[in-house]
């Protein structure tokens, strides 16, 4: 399915080690990876597995020491130059001084847009995420799903074709989650980006993505890459269906294989 | 009613207790040179005549609450305030150069902080000189600085106003280190994936972020200001200002005008931290910040 499209991001044999006091720690080890364009990727691991590392190495904000990465065939940093993606962090990250379009005017503003082309990006990306109206509100009046909906908004304002998102919902409600999980499958839809994104909840993984890529700790490697056989078309009652369970059980098999349920 | 409740019955409770205490202070303090008078004098004063006499002697080693109070009250609204003996007149000439000294103080200190932040050689050199600075008694620098800019022909205003800055650029310098370095990570991540230039984190992130601990340190670098702004009045033979009617004062043992005029520096250092305050609030809301 993906090996037509041409690869957002390649890697192989990629490592990564830190040097901490403790001695070095091997974060991830012998990553091998392509994803294609239009691709919903999912990483999916307990934590220490390295998938926001992995994900951090993806958008230059870590240096691999092993192995080679590309990111629409530059560097990671060149690619980072070139603003070829927009980030999601696990916190809203929104800056309290600014309201929320002022918020979602900054990656416009860094890039030099003119002021029409900056009104023109923040409503279309306010009424993408379902905010339109609370342009002018601050961050603190508005609820936590809210908030991270606003960075979504910043992180598409930006226009890159690759969205990164860390554990974008992991702070929220389960309720407020399912929503944000629908809302962001119809946006990947409509928009058509490829979007990676790292999670610890196998029905989260599951529900939303083309490929699931499994992680297992100490060292971070991949342990499985599972491809999905659901539709893009995914209402959230697909979750009950016989084909979602032996996906899901899919993972949890990859993820006891990887011992990531051992202590 | 709850600000009343709050803060009001706990401030004036206080100080109705501090003006009690002062008071037997003022009898205690004033009795031993008034007896001696009565002695000198043959009278012998029942109780209260005394007690009354050691609360309005002219010259006392500590006057009473309701004697800086007359002094404080005529010296303030019933002299005219082009008279140098009008505390406002004198509170003005301190302020003045108050007021240019924490001028210059912040300017400097944010230069310094902004230099520390990003230089990490200036991190490394600049802050233990800083540090040291302030260990340096004022009092002792104070001339110094008078009588070095007179050699070179600057008097007046701006050597007082000096020693201001000297004393209010380490809050400022200290306090806006700590605030352009404190973004969190993540938001530095964030200028880094939108590949932002140095100058653009600075000004969209930095700066915004620094503002409340810039005004925190402004409140302390003004009070600084007019402790140097009168201590650098009191060795420069100055005519005029809060910190020459202190020396004046104790040359000829006015002691009801030196706690006259301390209380006018009080008034105006309280002023000072307020306007500051107000300020950062003012601008706090209009920042979006969150109504406490």
């Amino acid at each position: 399915m993906s090996g037509q499209s041409p690869a957002v991001v390649s890697a192989s044999k990629l490592g990564l080690t830190f040097q901490t006091n403790d001695g070095p720690v091997q974060a991830l080890s012998n990553v091998d990876l392509t994803i294609g364009k239009g691709e919903f990727v999912s990483f999916i691991g307990p934590s220490g597995c390295g998938k926001t590392t992995l994900l951090r190495v993806i958008a230059d904000l870590e240096k691999p020491t092993a192995g080679a990465i590309s990111v629409n065939g530059m560097t990671p940093e060149q690619a980072r130059e070139s603003r070829a993606y927009g980030y999601v962090f696990q916190a809203a990250a929104l800056f309290p001084w600014r309201t929320i379009e002022r918020n979602v005017a900054l990656p416009l503003e860094i890039i030099g847009l003119s002021k029409a082309e900056q009104a023109d990006r923040i409503k279309r990306t306010m009424e993408l995420v379902n905010l339109s109206g609370f342009e002018k509100k601050y961050p603190w009046q508005l609820s936590g799903g809210m908030q991270q909906r606003a960075s979504i908004a910043r992180a598409l304002a930006f226009d890159a074709d690759l969205l990164l998102m860390d554990e974008p919902f992991g702070a929220l409600d389960e309720i407020v989650r399912d929503h944000l999980n629908e809302q962001l499958l119809s946006l990947w839809d409509r928009t058509n980006k490829t979007i990676c994104f790292v999670t610890h909840s196998i029905p989260e993984a599951v529900y939303l993505s083309t490929r699931i890529v499994v992680m297992s700790p100490r060292p971070g490697r991949v342990t499985d890459i599972i491809e999905s056989t659901l539709s893009r078309k995914r209402p959230l009652d697909i979750r009950e269906t016989p084909e979602f369970l032996a996906i899901a059980a899919r993972v949890r098999d990859g993820l006891r294989a990887g011992h990531s349920y051992e202590d | 009613m709850d600000s009343f409740r709050s803060k009001i019955i706990p401030v004036t409770t206080i100080l109705v207790g501090v003006v009690a205490i002062w008071y037997v202070f003022a009898v205690i303090l004033n009795a031993p040179f008034q007896r001696d008078l009565d002695q000198r004098a043959n009278e012998t004063p029942g109780a209260v005549e005394f007690i009354g006499k050691t609360l309005s002697q002219p010259k006392p080693t500590l006057p009473a609450p309701h004697q800086v109070a007359v002094n404080f009250f005529q010296n303030t609204f019933l002299r005219s305030v082009t008279s140098n003996r009008s505390l406002i007149y004198n509170a003005w000439v301190t302020l003045s150069s108050t007021l240019l000294g924490f001028a210059f103080g912040t300017a400097l200190g944010i230069v310094i902080a902004v230099g520390i932040v990003h230089v990490a050689t200036l991190d490394c050199s600049l802050m233990p000189w800083i540090i040291a600075s302030q260990t340096i008694p004022i009092l002792a620098v104070a001339p110094m600085i008078i009588v070095v800019l007179a050699a070179i022909g600057i008097t007046g205003l701006i050597p007082k106003a000096l020693i201001s800055t000297y004393l209010s650029f380490f809050p400022v310098a200290v306090g806006m280190v700590k605030g352009l370095r404190s973004p969190e990570l993540m938001h530095l991540d964030l200028m880094h994936t939108y590949n932002a230039s140095a100058s653009q984190t600075f000004w969209k992130l930095r700066v915004p972020a620094s503002v409340p601990f810039l005004f925190t340190s402004m409140k302390v670098a003004v009070a600084a200001s007019l402790v140097g702004a009168i201590v650098g009045e009191l060795p420069t033979g100055a005519v005029a200002g809060i910190g020459a009617k202190l020396l004046a004062g104790a040359y000829y043992s006015q002691s009801i005008d030196i706690w006259s005029a301390l209380v006018a520096g009080s008034v105006v250092a309280a002023l000072l931290v307020m306007v500051v305050g107000i300020a950062g609030r003012l601008v706090d809301r209009a920042m979006g910040g969150r109504p406490a």
